[in-house]
């Protein structure tokens, strides 16, 4: 079976054809997802006046309120906390050259957790009770958020340092990020141990990741930060693409791999940092999306870093939505869902494919 | 002459693995590195495009030592085909594209897509050319990571152990492609070998490393069975069968 000339060149130019309309279907899906999830909740308001109300015409100042100050800044940080945490987990993946790696593979969130604790107890940030939404509320989240993102930082700097002492290989990697996962772990419980109930309420409701905590403020600073990120992480899609060859064969094309590696792995950290100082902690988003994307796309990393970023934010954005309104009155933190949703999607990948 | 190494020098941490390495090759020529396990073969192939940094020496690619240029300038001059190539979920042309890398600046040209099409084609890879690697037999993944190396458009390609793990045939065939490409593509080659016999029957320049430097060096009119029963610390006799030289062990 031999293919004339031409005709290898014009298959992978449809081949990739293909990849791209999967990426624009997505994209496309992404945008009526995101009205659908504007239009419903608590008030179920019709899609043709979400469209109206976005679009900038005149309508009801009720309608107005919900609309730019719930509901579309919640849709957009799940969308832009997907899109964070799916393509963190797609780095981290290559440059762990590890299936299971993920954002929280470094314990970044454990540590945040830890310092969310913290805050709580020692700096006395937590606990008192709302009258409103949630029973417990933090009184002063934005000195949790950064005590929680310090800590985040700093298992990425303790990652860098033995890095550094002992080079900079996934096994190095994994190892230590495991070691400090388990050692904030204990330190959260520690915590824990001897919180007051108020306080032990706090941290507990503090961990549970809720798209509904960030207003456009927060959502701001995210936005710049997963923005950065993925900038950053599409000028090198070459590189993660020769890493996925092997070391050697990415060290043979030229590409200073400890480097990369290293700046990978602190980008990703960062911006996990992020999303987890402020949203609390999504499981499973950053593990599962990038193993999703792969099915469909491959493992090319030109068009699977934007798949990911669109899967991540339609799997968030969808999961969110549905907690949102599967319970009402009440409203779930997505970390809930995505969580019940990531173990059996998870094994259900395991189970269809070859390899993970 | 395409290569001339000069004293180069290799040590891990504390310990001396290569000393005074000197040797040089003309332009379509294949030379292998021959020598016991754990002498430094693999070493030295790594030093020639500095994976491995060596602590003195100069190796010259046309008068240009490539041990003062930039990692991703060497990989437009050599091209290194490790032991082993990960597979994964990427075709054979996306993983051969992988070598125009170090030409590429920001997106795929279509002279890019050209010369991946036609090194696909040189190494009769058409028919795999859009399957993904991950599902490719291992004579099919080491050509496939072969055409990368060909698709950086190398003065010199570095392979190390090209058949290793490879049944009969498809050693008979990487080893066929490899000396077609290095005739025809005004490339030269080094090849760190195993196998006695397919390096005699590939190659035109040896060297055996013994205690981490050149202990014998040369055509095949220099290699004598002393040399190889020094190097390997068996005794053998070398054989002449249409006119293929072939080693057999005497023990």
């Amino acid at each position: 079976m031999k293919n004339s000339h031409g005709d290898i060149a014009q298959k992978y130019r449809e081949h990739t054809g293909r990849k791209r309309t999967y990426l624009l279907s997505g994209i496309l899906l992404l945008f009526v997802v995101s009205i659908v999830s504007i239009s419903i909740g608590s008030v179920d308001i019709p899609l043709i006046d979400v469209i109206h109300t976005l679009l900038g015409a005149d309508v009801p100042v009720r309608l107005h309120s919900i609309v730019w100050n719930i509901r579309l800044p919640q849709v957009l940080t799940a969308i832009v906390a997907g899109a964070g945490l799916a393509v963190a987990g797609v780095v981290m993946q290559s440059i762990l050259r590890n299936p299971l790696g993920s954002p929280f593979t470094l314990g970044i969130s454990n540590a945040a957790a830890f310092g969310a604790a913290f805050s709580v107890m020692v700096l006395g940030t937590g606990g008192t009770h709302s009258s409103v939404g949630d029973a417990v509320s933090i009184n002063n989240p934005y000195t949790t958020t950064v005590v929680a993102f310090l800590f985040s930082l700093l298992v990425t700097l303790v990652i860098v340092a033995f890095s550094r002492i002992r080079g900079t290989t996934p096994e190095i990697m994994i190892l230590v990020g495991v070691a400090m996962g388990s050692l904030f772990t204990a330190g959260t419980m520690f915590l824990q141990y001897f919180a007051d109930d108020v306080q032990l309420a706090s941290m507990v409701f503090w961990s549970f990741g809720d798209t509904a905590r960030a207003s456009w403020h927060e959502l701001g600073l995210i936005s710049v930060v997963v923005i950065f990120s993925i900038v950053y992480f599409s000028f090198n899609r070459w590189k993660y693409n020769a890493i996925d060859a092997g070391d050697e064969t990415a060290k043979g094309l030229g590409v200073n791999v400890e480097r990369v590696r290293l700046l990978g792995m602190l980008c990703a950290s960062l911006v996990t940092a992020i999303i987890v100082a402020f949203l609390g902690v999504i499981g499973f988003i950053g593990l599962i999306c990038p193993h999703m994307t792969r099915r469909l796309i491959g493992d090319d990393h030109r068009y699977l870093i934007c798949g990911s970023i669109v899967m991540g934010s339609l799997l968030l954005l969808c999961a969110d939505t549905a907690a949102r309104v599967m319970l009402q009155p009440y409203q779930l933190p997505v970390a809930v869902l995505t969580s019940f949703m990531g173990a059996p999607t998870f094994i259900y990948l395991i189970l269809r494919g070859r390899r993970i | 002459m395409i290569l001339e190494v000069n004293g180069v020098e290799f040590q891990y941490k504390s310990k001396e693995v290569l000393k005074d390495i000197k040797f040089h090759l003309k332009r379509n020529e294949i030379l292998s590195i021959l020598g016991p396990n754990g002498v430094g073969k693999t070493t030295l192939l790594k030093c020639m495009n500095a994976i491995l940094k060596p602590k003195s020496g100069a190796i010259l690619i046309e008068d240009e030592d490539i041990l003062k240029l930039e990692q991703i300038e060497i990989a437009k001059r050599l091209g290194y085909v490790p032991q082993r190539c990960e597979p994964a979920r990427l075709t054979a042309f996306d993983a051969v594209l992988l070598g125009r890398m170090p030409h590429i600046k920001w997106n795929v040209s279509p002279e890019d897509i050209m010369l991946v099409e036609s090194t696909i084609k040189k190494l009769n890879l058409e028919h795999v050319a859009l399957r993904y690697i991950d599902e490719l037999s291992g004579g099919e993944l080491q050509k496939v990571s072969i055409a990368r190396a060909i698709a950086q458009n190398p003065k010199l390609l570095l392979l190390d152990e090209p058949t290793s793990s490879l049944d009969l045939r498809n050693q008979l065939d990487i080893l066929d492609t490899v000396r077609d490409v290095v005739r025809n593509e005004n490339v030269s080659a080094i090849m760190t070998m195993h196998d006695l016999n397919l390096a005699f029957r590939y190659s035109d320049k040896f060297i055996f490393l013994k205690n981490g430097t050149i202990y014998a060096a040369g055509s095949m009119g220099d290699i004598t069975p002393q040399v190889i029963e020094e190097v390997y610390g068996v005794p053998v006799t070398i054989q002449n069968y249409m006119d293929v030289s072939v080693v057999i062990p005497t023990v």
